[in-house]
């Protein structure tokens, strides 16, 4: 039977009266210039076509095999943030117009895509303090291997970049295979183990003519505030290497934002900002700077710049700026290899920041302070527990301590025996740290969640483990 | 707008503020859980949770705007934007194809949504079957051995590539501080030379014969000892398969090089020709392009790589393994691996998409829309190239793959309309531009792909429309050289926007400026 399906919209007869058109007789001869040796001649050994409603039973058998507890009842983080996100967001950021659309190289009609990312730019841009935020790039984690990068090429002849020895290990990684082709070196600056702190001793003796860039996470990767930003900023300059600082987004209604510490490049994940966990991707590159040509010039990724027509009466208008800095027009010189992003993540992010506004970024940010503390308190009330086990202060994540002979691994399958997840084991990233969990509490966990979590931590240690 | 008749098409406009000039005092947008009273009793004051040197000492001026404002607002901006769904969009080398609704559908099911990537292999057991099946179908697809779904973009694979040569030449031939150049020609995408860089590699650019295919003698004269590999798409961006990729890959193979296929134009082959039977060893994919994921406006893509069986081992960790009992699991044991490109294992969203993309056509349907991809190309590209003005250079005779490169250089000279006015016109007639002045090796280069989605009324309208535009060309330049005339907006000032005096990158940027030349007054 004639093979027909609803996304090849041309029938048999199209076919034959466009091949006559153009003065072939079958459709292979389309196919002429192909080397003979090569032809696949078989079939594709994947599968038979489907029904659209086949496609959705498989689809759905498969995420049937999931359990998808990024709705409280999972208290992990660790990169990837489990937030509300408000009906408007999806219900918008779904529109197909913006779906379905490629980079807006035709301004004139794609001003709804140029103008939402100015003013996703924009409402970043307020939130951070600083002047310049790009339309995105990846995730947090290529955003700090950009950000090193990036600043090599600003005080050039520096080819080390100095990271907080509590950073992400997994931005880490991403960070040194980021580093590695251009020739520079990743070195982790010591810190306290009680405390989390950097050391600043220890980052003065690093510092020299030879470093790039110094990074500084805001809270941590293990959830404590640096509070040494001030230092840190003035000693990294001091040496003549830029400031790069790591942030989360949700916490600046309450924590200092990092323009106002001196930052000069910014990165952060904005996936928080309205988009599902989703297996960890799509994510969100956020990555901003300081408005300076020597920073701005040498800015990977995408900026959409306001301007107005080449004619009178004038109308204000968007378009995608400074693009000699792109591989399409630079190629080997540009200043990143960067085409394809995550505009749709910067778009669900620029609805979820309108919704958000000044007491909404309050809210959660407090929500995720009390919450986060009112959870490492009670942990830490119970026998053989240990929360925050490094750091004062918290803010959404902190490293919880087992003693007592009580594993990691027996919390986590007891608290997965009992329909919750546990944060991520720190034992391989941080074997020091002994039997520990990093823990994640957002605004999305009830004081009734948190209970029942604490409560079940309480038994499964007060069982010794079993 | 069937047929023949020529309509302009007037797209929505709304005189739509920024959101920040919708700012009012007070209202509320949405409310957001906070912590209950309870909590915050226990707890105590902020001041005993932050330290007060790092508590910010005022609010980030975000506009206040009420839930219907804003959703009046971004749905309005959404109808300033040309999109598939809106109508043909035959945008060269991007593969604008119909993106199913059902696999949006498929996305967004709280089984795959809300799955944390940190959580226990046991509860995400289907997240990584999928990505397990859709690795293996793209392997069968380009002829590969082993597949990473890790990058998130086709750069992003090319350069994930890129490394794993590197790794090759480090553990393999021992040759990585010799070998220190990637080959690529003159045709190549931009994000070819800048991957290559991005990895630590000088480029070496191969000029393009007569024909507009690799030339052979040019890359025999650079190929040598220090050649790492060779960066090629094929077909290549004029469309052209190139024919003598045998000698090609022998060449760089016998140079002691790798061959990496650049696979944004890999819908022009699905089923008729795989990357790995033409002897790449290198693959990116993107599945953004050619398994329909949607393009978001910019993104999110996927650029998965595939590898043959000798450089699996170079891979970024984790990979995804099914063990004997048939379940799954993440293993980042491979200590050759280039590590990780990406946080945690790609964008899993666009996974599904493509997963369920795949799924529906199956082999016979990848096949069919190969073949119909390049019948579409191939019928534009006869039209097309008989309009007044408009030429196909290169390989004339020879039929053009997934989309053609129309040269508007004999338009230009007999009326001064560039290829850029002719995309400004398109506009106009509700038909989203080619790309243009790309690739570099053609004059005034007008890119088109119309992909398997147009049906014949479409294809022979964008052919009507071209035809109108190089006629109004010779009578009225003026009219082409004006356009668009029907977009929400007139053409806009791209070097003021990129002037160091005016360049106004947001809005708080724009604030200051307005304060300053306030002050001047």
């Amino acid at each position: 039977m004639e093979f027909r399906h609803p996304y090849l919209p041309l029938t048999r007869a199209d076919e034959q009266e466009m091949l006559e058109a153009i003065g072939l007789q079958h459709i292979d001869d389309l196919f002429s210039n192909i080397p003979h040796e090569f032809r696949l001649n078989r079939d594709l050994d994947i599968c038979p076509p489907h029904t659209e409603h086949e496609v959705s039973k498989r689809v759905q058998e498969l995420a049937s095999k999931n359990v998808p507890m990024a709705d409280g009842r999972a208290f992990i983080g660790a990169g990837v943030g489990i937030h509300y996100i408000p009906a408007v967001v999806t219900s918008l950021a779904n529109r197909s117009e913006f779906v379905t659309a490629y980079t807006s190289y035709q301004p004139e009609v794609s001003q709804g895509m140029l103008q939402t990312l100015f003013e996703y730019q924009s409402l970043l841009a307020e939130i951070l303090a600083i002047d310049v935020v790009n339309s995105s790039l990846y995730d947090m984690a290529t955003a700090v291997g950009e950000a090193a990068r990036m600043c090599a090429r600003v005080v050039r002849r520096r080819s080390r970049f100095l990271v907080p020895g509590t950073m992400n290990p997994e931005h880490r990684a991403v960070l040194e295979t980021y580093c590695r082709p251009a020739g520079m070196t990743v070195e982790a600056i010591e810190y306290d183990r009680k405390t989390g702190l950097m050391s600043i001793s220890d980052l003065e003796g690093r510092l020299g003519e030879d470093v790039a860039g110094v990074y500084v996470e805001n809270p941590s990767y293990l959830g404590f505030i640096e509070s040494q930003v001030d230092e840190i900023s003035r000693l990294a300059h001091e040496a003549g290497a830029l400031l790069v600082a790591g942030v989360d987004i949700l916490s600046l209604g309450l924590l200092r934002p990092p323009g106002e510490y001196g930052a000069d490049i910014v990165v952060a994940e904005g996936q928080g900002l309205g988009s599902p966990p989703s297996f960890g991707g799509p994510l969100l590159g956020v990555f901003g700077c300081r408005m300076e040509r020597r920073l701005v010039y040498q800015l990977p990724g995408r900026l959409v710049g306001m301007t107005r027509t080449v004619k009178e009466p004038y109308e204000r208008g968007f378009v995608l700026t400074l693009s000699p800095r792109e591989q399409h027009i630079r190629r080997e010189k540009a200043t990143s290899n960067i085409c394809s992003n995550q505009a749709l993540s910067a778009v669900t992010a620029a609805i979820y920041l309108s919704l958000l506004g000044p007491s909404g970024l309050q809210t959660v940010s407090e929500a995720i302070a009390y919450k986060s503390a009112y959870a490492a308190r009670r942990l830490d009330s119970l026998a053989g527990v240990r929360a925050p086990a490094i750091g004062n202060a918290i803010w959404k994540e902190f490293v919880v301590t087992f003693t007592d002979g009580i594993t990691v691994e027996s919390v986590h399958q007891g608290l997965l025996e009992r329909g919750l997840h546990g944060g991520k084991a720190l034992h391989e990233e941080f074997p020091w740290l002994g039997e520990s969990m990093l823990l994640s509490v957002t605004e999305v966990h009830s004081k009734e969640q948190i209970d029942r979590m604490a409560a079940a931590v309480g038994e499964i240690v007060g069982a010794g483990g079993d | 707008m069937v047929g023949h008749t020529l309509d302009h098409v007037r797209q929505a406009k709304w005189d739509e503020p920024l959101i920040f000039e919708l700012h009012r005092p007070g209202i509320v947008g949405h409310l957001f859980p906070g912590a209950e009273a309870s909590i915050v009793s226990e707890v105590g004051p902020l001041d005993s949770l932050i330290p007060p040197e790092m508590r910010r000492s005022s609010p980030p001026a975000l506009p206040e705007v009420s839930e219907p404002r804003i959703v009046r607002h971004f749905t309005r901006l959404s109808q300033m934007n040309f999109s598939v769904t809106s109508g043909t969009y035959p945008l060269g080398s991007c593969t604008m194809k119909y993106n199913p609704a059902v696999d949006e559908f498929c996305a967004a099911l709280p089984g795959f949504a809300m799955l944390h990537p940190l959580q226990d292999p046991a509860t995400t057991q289907g997240a990584l079957e999928l990505m397990w099946e859709l690795e293996q179908w793209l392997a069968e697809i380009t002829g590969m051995d082993a597949v990473t779904l890790q990058p998130a973009a086709g750069a992003h694979g090319e350069w994930t590539g890129v490394m794993m040569v590197r790794a090759y030449h480090e553990h393999v031939t021992g040759e990585s501080g010799q070998r220190d150049e990637i080959l690529i020609p003159d045709s190549a995408h931009g994000t070819n030379p800048a991957s290559a860089a991005m990895a630590g590699y000088k480029v070496v650019v191969i000029p393009s014969s007569e024909e507009g295919l690799v030339d052979l003698d040019a890359l025999k004269s650079v190929a040598g000892p220090h050649t790492a590999g060779l960066m090629l798409t094929n077909p290549n961006t004029i469309g052209v398969f190139e024919k003598d990729i045998k000698e090609v890959a022998g060449v760089v193979h016998d140079a002691g090089g790798l061959l990496y296929y650049d696979g944004a134009n890999l819908n022009a082959i699905m089923g008729v020709v795989r990357p790995g039977d033409m002897g790449f060893d290198l693959v990116h994919i993107n599945l953004h392009k050619t398994m329909s994921t949607p393009h978001g406006g910019g993104g999110p893509g996927a650029g998965p790589v595939g590898v043959k069986e000798g450089l699996a081992e170079f891979l970024p960790v984790p990979r995804v393994t099914r063990r004997d009992d048939g379940t799954f699991d993440l293993d980042y044991d491979h200590p050759k691996s280039i590590g990780k490109v990406k946080s945690f294992y790609g964008n899993f969203g666009v996974l599904v998409r493509a997963y369920a993309y795949i799924y529906a056509l199956g082999g016979p349907g990848l096949k069919r829309t190969s073949e119909l991809a390049v019948l579409n190309a191939n019928y534009v590209a006869h039209h097309v190239s008989r309009i007044p003005g408009l030429s196909l250079p290169f390989s004339k005779d020879v039929p053009r793959m997934h989309e053609c490169v129309i040269s508007a250089s004999g338009l230009k000279e007999e009326t001064g309309v560039t290829a850029m006015d002719i995309a400004k016109r398109l506009l106009d007639f509700g038909v989203h531009a080619p790309t243009v002045y790309f690739p570099l090796i053609v004059d005034e280069a007008l890119m088109i792909e119309p992909t398997e989605s147009e049906t014949r009324e479409e294809l022979d309208y964008l052919i009507g429309v071209l035809q109108e535009i190089s006629r109004e060309a010779h009578e009225q330049p003026d009219v082409v050289r004006g356009a668009p005339y029907y977009a929400a907006i007139r053409r806009l000032d791209e070097y003021r926007a990129a002037h160091p005096k005016t360049l106004t990158l947001s809005w708080r940027a724009y604030r200051r400026q307005q304060e300053r030349a306030e002050g001047q007054d």
